[in-house]
């Protein structure tokens, strides 16, 4: 196929395009990927309709998927141990500090034993008590040990138990290394037409996309879009996210003309490596770790954990088991109250696990005793691990019902486009996650929307038709029930459009890429981390525009077609600081301080909840507004316009 | 990163093309691992260098390469005891190159499918209690909501029981080391067999084998024989040279998966 750069410009007329068709289009083979696919393929067996296809697109292949390193557990109420789902379903609103909806939380919470028995059906290896049962461990802000765990690698086989599961299943086609760039929504080249028109939902055609091993754009063309994209904590400087979590899908769906909501809410994990960032799980603290400033001293007392515990006894919601938010403010103090100990990659406090001793440690912690030996020269049965706060989880997100239907602004359904995972705020985790609640919403969310996914296919739907499109051979040999043939013209040319615009990006610009990365990841580490004010915030926004005019004329050197990796960093990078700056303007919006929104000059909780709602103008700038929070019984709705603030509206221009 | 710098060769290669190594400076420091030194090299002299890599915590299994003829993963392992001899950083053996350091993964994830990675029972047997209809699908037949009242479990969670098998321990010990496997393919690049013998199942493939034929749950040995056993590419091309057990990242000792595997065929 002919190259496209800018020595050989094409015209998006010319651009050469493969079409696949699909019943199901999942984006993304994490957790809640996977889990979306493989109830899409029970659902289409038990119609008899064997012959589907489900097109699983992973931008890696779906075993790197950042589930890969969850650690710590997937929370569920294990029956006979004295627990409830009403306590699972409060300790989870509690955490959410008002943001959350309880018809999602109840909803998740009911399901979730359900599909944690499902996951060791297919044989996941839950960590085992002596009856041969799953065992439950204590996690942080839940009142009772209900967290599932395989060792301290839970995420590591709950993704490869589905990954490889999914590999038995002939309906479900792996697109590995293909990197959706856009959704197909009705008239997506005009979506200020659609704001404008309330109560007139739109619908899902599919998405365009870049197969980057044969270096050439794909269209899936299919009834149902499953996004499960993930978070953008990547973002942060010191971040315990993969290179490849950069909120992708977030973007797409703003560029589409939907909403993203509460995004400044993210959470900020208060035991990681000091550097890299890399994950100490919560179950460290949960199985007895310690924390323990630069004098040795169990300093969480001293700031509102207390009264302690004794050392390996863990109780529920106390010092090391407090809120991660709680755990991540206390290191703030500690640290302006000169607690912590400086190093060369900031100050950090100290995680004993000693006293836990070898063979627990061993048992219970492998990864984490790997971890800390290779990556901080530690072995922890001899000495603590230096460890400091990091950007973890992005609780705010494409706005969906609690079965991950995605809203339009308006609150009416987007006929079949859906989001699970980390990319979706479904209700579940509002102001502030519990550790464990997230794996265990990509299974449930994701195979509720697998399911409804399935049941928007067209019978006897002429799938699997893959057709090469070019300019020589633009054909179109499959007329779709109900899909005109002229109106899914539109829809190729647009698509075509659209990946030429990102296309042309390579082989031009002089701004350094890496350059922008870390300055980006450094003004997020400084203004946009535990705790915010408003001269932070309006300095991190105007950093965020000097880096998103610089983003205008970033540099793409490689001009190859396949494995692009340059160009695929630099169109990660545009959506991570797309998404930073609708976080600074979300928390810039929100003037009070709640779950993992602190503001040091809005301390109090504003008596009424209210979700930030983040959207993008027509000229790529963004708008937030404050929208009061319904709490579920008009659930996933964000709400009409009555409580936004105008005032606060931000209206910048957006690179992309 | 402090002033010292070190001499980093890379063999680069584009598709259809020979490869060819060049060379870069390349600052470091006691901590600085192969993965940052090609990062610092795609950030500052190279933007077309490709290779792969994600979390950074040697848990994902993306960033294999081959440095100074040995498999690796780039994350986790430092540059600075090289100061002396120098590095070399090369893809993954036994793989075709797609680009630079990347190395094609399909034919490993093929392997893998082959040996049937997933949870095998026997039709004739019931090893856990019959899950009912409504918690298992319930959920498919509710597009438009209503499913917490079809399909959740009763509120008074005591009296109920999940549908799942029973593990001791003990028996969840038995498949554990095997299951650590990261599909990083370090195993495939040291095995010299595969040199000679390119369809043979490979380490990773056959210790995942394992991993299904030791759980307790799992009925599927006889049906997963038939790839490793009954097959000139599965079990038999391995002369036990434990390659693979040495590369191996995680411990997983795929060359014990084979031989115990070996063993039982013969004496069985």
């Amino acid at each position: 196929m002919d190259p496209v750069s800018a020595d050989n410009p094409l015209s998006p007329a010319d651009l050469p395009l493969r079409i696949e068709r699909a019943d199901v289009v999942v984006v993304g083979g994490g957790g809640a990927g996977l889990s979306a696919a493989l109830a899409a393929a029970e659902s289409f067996v038990t119609r008899g309709q064997a012959d589907a296809v489900i097109a699983l697109i992973s931008k890696v292949y779906p075993m790197r998927s950042h589930t890969v390193a969850a650690e710590g557990g997937a929370a569920g109420v294990m029956p006979g141990g004295g627990d409830s789902l009403e306590q699972h379903v409060a300790d989870t609103l509690r955490g959410g500090a008002g943001l959350s909806h309880e018809d999602a939380v109840r909803f998740i919470v009911e399901q979730a034993p359900i599909e944690l028995a499902r996951l060791e059906r297919l044989g996941m290896p839950w960590t085992r008590d002596e009856s041969g049962q799953p065992a439950v461990r204590p996690f942080g802000g839940m009142t009772h040990p209900r967290t599932w765990f395989a060792a301290d690698k839970t995420g590591f086989h709950l993704l490869h138990t589905l990954y490889q599961t999914t590999l038995r299943t002939k309906s479900i086609h792996h697109f590995n290394e293909h990197l959706v760039l856009d959704l197909l929504l009705d008239d997506t080249t005009r979506p200020s037409l659609h704001r404008e028109q309330t109560g007139f939902g739109r619908r899902s055609h599919g998405v365009v996309g870049y197969d980057q091993q044969r270096g050439e754009v794909v269209v899936w063309l299919a009834p149902a879009v499953i996004l499960a994209t993930g978070g953008y904590a990547r973002a942060w400087g010191t971040s315990t996210n993969a290179g490849i979590v950069t909120g992708d899908g977030l973007t797409m769906a703003l560029r589409a003309g939907l909403p993203l909501r509460d995004l400044e809410m993210v959470q900020v994990h208060p035991t990681c490596l000091p550097g890299s960032g890399i994950l100490i799980t919560e179950a460290a603290r949960g199985e007895g770790g310690v924390l323990l400033d630069a004098n040795g001293e169990r300093y969480l007392a001293d700031y509102g954990l207390g009264p302690p515990t004794p050392r390996g006894e863990p109780m529920a919601r106390r010092m090391e088991l407090g809120p991660r938010d709680a755990l991540s403010q206390a290191f703030f103090h500690a640290e302006r109250d000169g607690r912590t100990t400086s190093t060369v990659e900031g100050s950090v406090v100290y995680l004993d696990l000693r006293h836990l001793g070898a063979e627990r440690i061993k048992e219970r912690l492998p990864l984490v005793s790997e971890l800390a030996r290779r990556f901080a020269g530690v072995d922890p049965t001899q000495e603590p691990i230096p460890v400091r706060p990091a950007a973890h989880y992005t609780m705010g997100g494409i706005v969906t019902t609690p079965m991950g239907q995605v809203l339009t602004a308006e609150g009416t359904k987007v006929a079949g486009l859906f989001a699970v995972g980390e990319c979706a705020s479904t209700g579940l985790h509002g102001a502030n996650r519990l550790g464990s609640n997230s794996l265990v919403e990509t299974l449930v969310v994701g195979r509720a929307a697998g399911a409804t996914a399935a049941s928007l296919a067209e019978v006897n739907d002429d799938s699997a038709v893959s057709t090469r499109f070019g300019s020589s051979n633009c054909r179109i040999d499959v007329k779709l029930p109900n899909r005109p043939q002229d109106a899914e013209q539109r829809l190729i040319a647009h698509a075509r459009e659209l990946a030429a615009g990102w296309l042309a990006m390579r082989g031009r610009g002089i701004e350094s890429p890496a350059e922008i990365r870390r300055e980006l990841g450094r003004v997020l580490d400084a203004e946009v981390s535990i705790f915010r004010d408003a001269a932070g915030l309006a300095r991190a926004a105007t950093a965020l525009d000097g880096l998103a005019a610089r983003y205008e004329n970033v540099r793409v050197a490689d001009t190859s077609d396949v494995l692009n990796t340059d160009w695929v960093q630099v169109l990660e990078l545009g959506a991570m600081l797309t998404l930073a700056r609708g976080t600074i303007a979300a928390a810039q919006a929100r003037e009070e301080s709640r779950g993992a929104h602190q503001r040091l000059d809005f301390p109090d909780l504003d008596p009424a909840a209210h979700h930030s709602i983040t959207a993008m103008n027509t000229d790529n700038s963004l708008r937030v507004h404050l929208s009061l929070a319904e709490r579920g019984k008009d659930e996933g709705s964000p709400g009409d316009d009555a409580h936004s603030c105008p005032a606060r509206q931000n209206d910048r221009e957006e690179g992309r | 990163m402090s002033e010292q710098t070190l001499r980093v060769a890379v063999t680069r290669q584009e598709p259809g093309q020979e490869p060819r190594d060049e060379m870069f400076d390349v600052p470091f420091d006691e901590r600085t691992s192969v993965l940052d030194a090609l990062d610092w090299i795609k950030d500052h002299a190279e933007p077309g260098l490709t290779f792969r890599w994600s979390c950074r915590s040697g848990v994902c299994g993306s960033c294999g390469v081959m440095v100074n003829g040995r498999p690796v993963l780039s994350c986790e392992t430092t540059v600075a005891g090289y100061r002396t001899s120098g590095l070399t950083v090369g893809p993954l053996e036994n793989a075709r190159v797609q680009r630079d350091l990347a190395v094609d993964t399909e034919g490993f994830v093929a392997k893998l499918r082959e040996v049937k990675p997933w949870l095998l029972s026997d039709p004739d047997s019931s090893s856990i209690a019959p899950c009912s209809q409504n918690n298992d699908e319930g959920i498919a037949r509710s597009p438009q909501g209503g499913v917490a009242a079809e399909c959740s479990l009763p509120n008074d969670i005591e009296g109920c029981s999940l549908p799942m098998h029973t593990q001791t321990p003990q028996q969840a010990a038995m498949f554990a080391d095997y299951s650590a496997c990261i599909n990083c393919l370090l195993c495939y690049s040291a095995c010299p067999v595969l040199t000679e013998v390119p369809d043979f199942l490979g380490p990773a493939a056959i210790a995942l084998a394992r991993r299904w034929d030791l759980d307790s749950r799992d009925e599927g040995a006889a049906t997963r024989a038939e790839i490793l056993i009954e097959n000139e590419f599965g079990i038999w091309p391995c002369n036990q040279n434990g390659a693979c057990t040495r590369a191996c990242p995680k411990d997983v000792d795929p060359a014990r998966a084979i031989r115990d595997t070996q063993r039982e065929a013969l004496s069985g």
